[in-house]
Order: structure tokens, then C-alpha cells, then sequence
């Protein structure tokens, strides 16, 4: 075919002018592919409260409970544990709570619990979202030679307090989270809501 | 072939390039005559890669893709599918075997300087394949839903959470707020479809590359730059069928080495099959010990040696990212170590130990001293990367022959 003649200005502008409203074209056609990749209306609704009786978890000890698929620990501890979580400060990322998001505005004190005893939090470590273990004796450990008790993550090694605070030179920058709770009796805790979004 | 018009070779010849083509990469791709053990690895890499194929679609005959079905499926295709075992075996034992042939190949390319100019895309094209086979193996071993393959994601899809709108973007990975059927079924389609075939893409890519430049060899030396009176490559020799002969005895002893493992150890000692994963997905509770499998051991190590998230991810990162600049790090006049300096020929043997010492801590609980080894050893595996452009332009190289060494 003969090339004499062509405009090869308007040739440019015709490809370019065709192949951006192409371009566009499929980045809408991507949105159906990406977005249906997000959890379905299904799993959106799988999230109720969950009830857990509070009144079997004997001193020292812990129970796990399950909300929205997650571990969810309540232990309970004695006075000599509460005693020590002021001292452990200097040792810890975050003793203060100074973000926000891991704990409601209720459970910002240094025991990060409604009632100081009971413990709500959720057994997902902050790092990269193993189940921590529940190791409240203090006592020397391997991952720790002057322990004071708390959680200990099988997965990197992360150390936590007894009050899911983490430990100075763990891989998790955060502390444990602390989820919306509150207390529908004495005995018996609600996971996932609190007076808030009641 | 194709002089004989009237032949039926003559006739595809005239219609689509069989025959060109053939000659192109197998009877006249002259390969240097000098290759040596380490140069079985490539072909024996392809080798894997079919067997996964083939029993990875006989697989999923038999597999069902949901969180309810698929660790019984598993146990079904173990106990009640005739010959179930095998194939399932010859598919977990195959991704050991491969990932050991692309380790191996690899290191063959650090050794004789093969992704210097001109193999910078091959090596780059080879890197893409590794980062696929990573993705590959890794949505794979979530597929029978035990306890590590669910663990294994829940720590893998984390790692995404570091990056900007990262809840969002682990939560579009998984389909779900937590590690759940929706994430199984879509790792499913992407294990069976969508990597593998990108990676038979990238092959392709690699070996058009490869035979565009040519193999290099031990030597480092340009066999296209002494040619007879036909244009013949002196140190070359045709691939087929010198090379193609000269596989075969090295698929052989490999797959004796593969049937011994498959039939003895399928489970490798928990370093292929690990223990806590013949145990259902649990989502409430962590196995005691958690660590991938060997393969990835090298990098998870990195990861955990870093004590904080983002720079540990970014560590981890880097030690993949890293490889893909590694032709231009090399500042070195010469190719093969045979020829380098000193300091290139020493670090390169400390980091090849260094390599499997890290694997192995990647396998390992975290405890206090073996957190400082990995401290250690991952100074080591960054300090050959970030130190080369200075100990490859600075150390003594000794003169490179015009022709091959040895061979036959």
C-alpha cells in the first residue's frame, strides 16, 4: 500500500486518542475482578457478639473464646500479678497505651481491662497474627530469662505482659488488641459490643 | 529436511517453522563443550516442573477445594484413590526436588558469573520464574488445610498488613477477615491456573533469552568469539545430541535420589510434610512450633531475626529484592569465580554456607542465641550484595584463557 499522502499526525492522534479510551475502558472491566476479591455480604454478616461465662476462670487461670473467628483470651489475675505490671514499664514498647487503637478509651489504664482482674484480648499477635501462648508463671524461660509472666508468641517470638502490653525487642510493634466488651453480669462478658455501639 | 519440497516435513516446513525451529534451539544451538555437574540443574528444574504439572492436575481430580472438604479430601486421596499415595507424594516430594534444582541453578549462576552482560534478562526472566514458584509452592501448601497450612497463611497474608492501607489489602486477599473458606478456593484457582501459567510463560522467556546470547560456561569465556571456516563455534557443540545424551545420565541419578525420597522419607523428617499440619486447621489455636517449610526457611529467618514488624518484612524483602540487581553489582572484569579475586572466591563459598545455615534457623523455634546466629547471618547474605560493587572492582583477577578448559 502506498504511504504517500498519509497524515501521520492524525494517524498518532487516532491510536492514541483510541488506545486511552481502551485504557480506560479497562480499568473499569478491572473493578467487577478486583472487588470480588472482598469478603462477601456473607462473611460480612458472620461477625455477631459473642457470650462468654466468666465465672469458671479460677485465678491465674485463662480460657479462650472464639469471635468472628478469632481467639479471643480471658484469664484472670491474681493481685500478686497486677502488683507487677506497674514495675515492667521501662521494659516495654508501648507501658502507656499511646496508641489508641489497640484498646478502647475503657480499658486505656495499665491493667487495659474494664475491672482489673478480668482481662478481655484478642489472642491475635500483633505481629503477624499468630495465637500467642498464655504463660503466666515467672519463672526463667528460653525466650526470656527473667520472665515475669504473660504471653509468648510460638511464631517470631514476640513477648507480651500480663496485661498484652509487648515487650522491648519483640518483632510485634503493638500491643495486644483489646476488643470492644463489657459486662452483661457479673459472670457473663459480651465480645463485640460495648455501650458504645449498643 | 526441508530441501524435499515434496516431503511431509517440506509441507509443514512451508507453512509453519518446525523445522527452523528445531535446529534454532536443539541440533544447532551450539552449547560450549565444558559444562560441568552444575549445569544439570536448568533441565533438571523443566523436569520438575512437568512432573508437578502432570500430577498436580491428577490431583485435582480427586480434591476438594473448601475448608469443610479439603483436609478429608486429602486423607481420602491418601487412603481410598488407587495408587492416591503415589501421586500425592511424587506432587509434595516433587516441590522439594524442585525448589533444591533452582536453588542449585542459581548458584551455579553466582559461581560462573552467568547473569553479566549480555544475560542480565535471563538471569532478571530466571528471578521472575523464582518469585512465581515462591507463590506457587507457598498457596499450595494451604491447599490439604492442616494446621501449618493455615498458620503458614494466616503469617504470609500478615506480612502484607505493613504496607499502606495494609488491613484492607489482607482483608482483599483473603476474602474474608480472617483465614477462611473464601481464601482456600481462591488460592485453589490461582495454584492451578493462574501461576503455573505464568511460570510455563516466563520458562519460555527464559530459554528464548538463552538462546539468543548463548550459554555461557565454568570458564566465562565467549565460545562465539572463536568460529571455524562454517561459522561454528570452536568450544561449541550442538545440543542435541550431545547435551541432550549427556542429561539423560544426570535425570537418572536425580530421579534415583527423587524415588528414594519419595518412597523412604515423604515427609522428610516434617521438613517437607511438617508434623502439626496432619492435624485439621484450627483457627483458635497456634501449633506449638510454627515454621515453614525448608524451602522458604532461608528468608523467614531474615523476617524473625529483624525484632520489629516493618523492618523485619522489609528486611525479608529485600533479600529477594537484592537478587534481582545482582548484574549490576557485579563490578568484576571477569565472569567465573575460577578467575575472580580472592575476596569474591571466599565470600562466595561463606554464602552459600551462610544460605543453608539460614534455612535451617528458618526451620528452628526463635530462641535468645539463635536469633543472634540469624542476626549474624543475615549481615552475611546483605554484605555480599551491598559489599560487591566495591571487593569485585578493587581485587586482583587473573587472566581469562581464550578457550574453554577441559571438556571433551
Amino acid at each position: 500500500m502506498s504511504q504517500d499522502g498519509v497524515n501521520k499526525g492524525r494517524r498518532t492522534l487516532l491510536v492514541g486518542a483510541t488506545s486511552a479510551v481502551g485504557a480506560v475502558g479497562a480499568g473499569f472491566l478491572a473493578v467487577p475482578f478486583v472487588g470480588s476479591w472482598m469478603p462477601s455480604e456473607k462473611a460480612k454478616a458472620a461477625g455477631a457478639p459473642a457470650k462468654i461465662d466468666v465465672s469458671k476462670v479460677g485465678a491465674g487461670a485463662m480460657v479462650t473464646a472464639e469471635w468472628r473467628g478469632k481467639p479471643v483470651y480471658v484469664a484472670r489475675r491474681t493481685d500478686e500479678m497486677l502488683g507487677k505490671l506497674e514495675g515492667l514499664a521501662g521494659r516495654l514498647k508501648d507501658p502507656d497505651n499511646a496508641n489508641k487503637e489497640q484498646q478502647p478509651d475503657y480499658a486505656d489504664n495499665v491493667y487495659r481491662s474494664r475491672k482489673p482482674e478480668l482481662i478481655v484480648v484478642l489472642g491475635v499477635c500483633t505481629h503477624l497474627g499468630c495465637a500467642p501462648k498464655y504463660h503466666p508463671e515467672v519463672k526463667p524461660e528460653p525466650f526470656d530469662p527473667n520472665w515475669q509472666g504473660g504471653w509468648f508468641c510460638p511464631c517470631h517470638g514476640s513477648r507480651f505482659d500480663l496485661s498484652g502490653r509487648v515487650f522491648s525487642g519483640s518483632p510485634a510493634s503493638d500491643n495486644l488488641v483489646i476488643p470492644p466488651y463489657m459486662y452483661e453480669d457479673d459472670n457473663v462478658v459480651i465480645v463485640g459490643v460495648d455501650e458504645e455501639t449498643a | 529436511m526441508s530441501n524435499n519440497k515434496n516431503s511431509l516435513m517440506g509441507w509443514i516446513d512451508d507453512r509453519l517453522p518446525v523445522t527452523q525451529t528445531y535446529e534454532k534451539h536443539m541440533s544447532k544451538y551450539y552449547a560450549p563443550k565444558n559444562f560441568n555437574f552444575w549445569y544439570f540443574f536448568g533441565v533438571l528444574s523443566m523436569l520438575m516442573l512437568a512432573n508437578q504439572i502432570l500430577t498436580g492436575i491428577w490431583l485435582t481430580m480427586q480434591f476438594t477445594p473448601s475448608a469443610e472438604a479439603a483436609f478429608a479430601s486429602v486423607e481420602y486421596i491418601m487412603r481410598d484413590v488407587e495408587w492416591g499415595w503415589l501421586i500425592r507424594y511424587m506432587h509434595s516430594t516433587g516441590a522439594t526436588f524442585f525448589f533444591i534444582a533452582v536453588y542449585l541453578h542459581m548458584m551455579r549462576a553466582l559461581l560462573y558469573g552467568s547473569y553479566q552482560k549480555p544475560r542480565e534478562l535471563i538471569w532478571i526472566f530466571g528471578m521472575l520464574i523464582y518469585l512465581a514458584l515462591m507463590a506457587e509452592a507457598f498457596m499450595g501448601y494451604v491447599l490439604p488445610w492442616g494446621q501449618m497450612s493455615y498458620w503458614g497463611a494466616q503469617v504470609i497474608i500478615s506480612l502484607f498488613s505493613v504496607l499502606p492501607y495494609g488491613d484492607l489489602l489482607t482483608e482483599w486477599i483473603r476474602g474474608d477477615f480472617l483465614i477462611s473458606g473464601a481464601t482456600l478456593n481462591r488460592f485453589f484457582a490461582l495454584h492451578v491456573i493462574a501461576v503455573p501459567l505464568v511460570i510455563v510463560m516466563l520458562v519460555v522467556v527464559h530459554l528464548l533469552a538463552l538462546h539468543e546470547v548463548g550459554s555461557n560456561n565454568p570458564d566465562g569465556v565467549d565460545i562465539k568469539k572463536l568460529k571455524d571456516e562454517n561459522g561454528k563455534p570452536l568450544d561449541g557443540v550442538p545440543f542435541h545430541p550431545y547435551y541432550t545424551v549427556h542429561d539423560m545420565v544426570g535425570i537418572v541419578v536425580f530421579l534415583m535420589v527423587f524415588c528414594t525420597v519419595l518412597f523412604f522419607f515423604p515427609e522428610g523428617g516434617g521438613f517437607m510434610l511438617e508434623y502439626a499440619n496432619f492435624e485439621p486447621a484450627n483457627g483458635l489455636k497456634t501449633p506449638e512450633h510454627i515454621a515453614p517449610v525448608w524451602y522458604f526457611g532461608a528468608f523467614y529467618a531474615i523476617l524473625r531475626a529483624v525484632p520489629d514488624k516493618l523492618l523485619g518484612v522489609a528486611a525479608m524483602g529485600g533479600a529477594i529484592a537484592v537478587l534481582f540487581v545482582l548484574p549490576w553489582l557485579d563490578r568484576s572484569p571477569v565472569r567465573s569465580w575460577r578467575y575472580k579475586g580472592w575476596i569474591s572466591k571466599i565470600y562466595l563459598v561463606i554464602f552459600g554456607i551462610n544460605f543453608v545455615l539460614l534455612t535451617w534457623l528458618g526451620t528452628q523455634p526463635a530462641t535468645e542465641t539463635l536469633t543472634l546466629v540469624a542476626q549474624v547471618a543475615s549481615v552475611i547474605y546483605f554484605g555480599f550484595f551491598i559489599g560487591m560493587p566495591f571487593y569485585t572492582r578493587m581485587e586482583k583477577t587473573k587472566p581469562v584463557p581464550e578457550r574453554v578448559t577441559g571438556g571433551h
